[in-house]
């Protein structure tokens, strides 16, 4: 008889999506690119946190991950606002192109 | 348990291996694709599959979140912003995979392996259970969530309540017009 799904292939398949956005982080040069990458790793934590909660059977995971939500929606509403006055400052939001703080 | 339990776990086996392939799968499109919007509509793909599996985990009120809060709002958010700055002009003469990034793509492979070895060295430990197990009485996951977030984490949630204002009187202030 086929039993459930154990919670090792969930904190695997976590990993994994928090790689593939590292990557991105890595590799992309588009400030946009690299932000959704950012909310794609975000996502892999969330699952790590929705997982344990299930395979610990308590509510705190969700609560968590609630948490996580609304600093993701914070962030998006002004890292989005900093990209549009970025673009309106320098014309590009390439990330190797935006050294403003550089002396 | 509730719920999916109660589905055939051969059901339950196949909804997983396509949520989290097609999954895998969006963001690994969302990572390579060249065009900033082609990238996007991955993800919010890659989201929807993420939205199942939290089904399939008793989440029924984050994957809901999931597909309204980040489905619906953020992505919206970031589509609308791609439209905002025509980002497809320098997007054309970045390209070619340079040696710097296939060594930063390395490390982080590299970095899941370590949280590979982590879970490996880790998954034999046994789990204790925090609570007791779901009855019949606490089978409406979003019963559950509301009951824990206004009594145990009701300073918390005030605390993010405030952090959404100054998110969104932050959005205000730096797009909002210099010469006034």
């Amino acid at each position: 008889m086929l039993q459930g799904i154990p919670s090792i292939l969930y904190f695997a398949l976590s990993g994994a999506l928090f790689t593939i956005g590292a990557i991105g982080v890595l590799t992309r040069r588009n400030g946009i690119v690299v932000f959704m990458c950012i909310e794609l790793m975000l996502n892999g934590v969330n699952l790590a946190f929705i997982s344990a909660g299930d395979m610990l059977n308590s509510m705190d995971g969700v609560i968590f991950v609630f948490f996580i939500m609304t600093v993701a929606a914070a962030e998006a509403a002004i890292g989005l606002a900093i990209f549009v006055l970025l673009f309106k400052l320098k014309g590009t939001v390439n990330v190797d192109e935006i050294n403003l703080l550089k002396g | 348990m509730t719920g999916l339990s109660l589905i055939n776990p051969l059901f339950q086996w196949a909804v997983f291996f396509a949520a989290s392939l097609l999954s895998l799968f969006c963001s690994l499109m969302m990572v390579t694709r060249r065009n900033p919007i082609h990238a996007a509509l991955w993800l919010i793909v890659a989201f929807f599959n993420l939205a199942v599996i939290y089904l399939t985990l008793h989440a029924q009120f984050i994957a809901v979140a999931q597909v309204i809060v980040y489905s619906g709002a953020i992505m919206m958010l970031i589509v609308f912003v791609i439209m905002l700055i025509h980002v497809e002009s320098d997007f054309v003469r970045t390209g070619r995979l340079s040696g710097a990034k296939i060594i930063g793509a390395f490390i982080t492979v590299i970095l899941f392996l370590e949280i590979g070895a982590a879970l490996y060295s880790g998954g034999g430990a046994p789990m204790k259970a925090a609570g007791p197990p779901a009855g019949p009485e606490q089978a409406d996951s979003v019963v559950r969530v509301g009951t824990v977030l206004y009594g145990k984490y009701l300073f918390p949630f005030e605390i993010a309540s405030i952090l959404l204002l100054i998110g969104i009187v932050g959005a205000v202030v730096l797009s909002r017009r210099k010469n006034d």
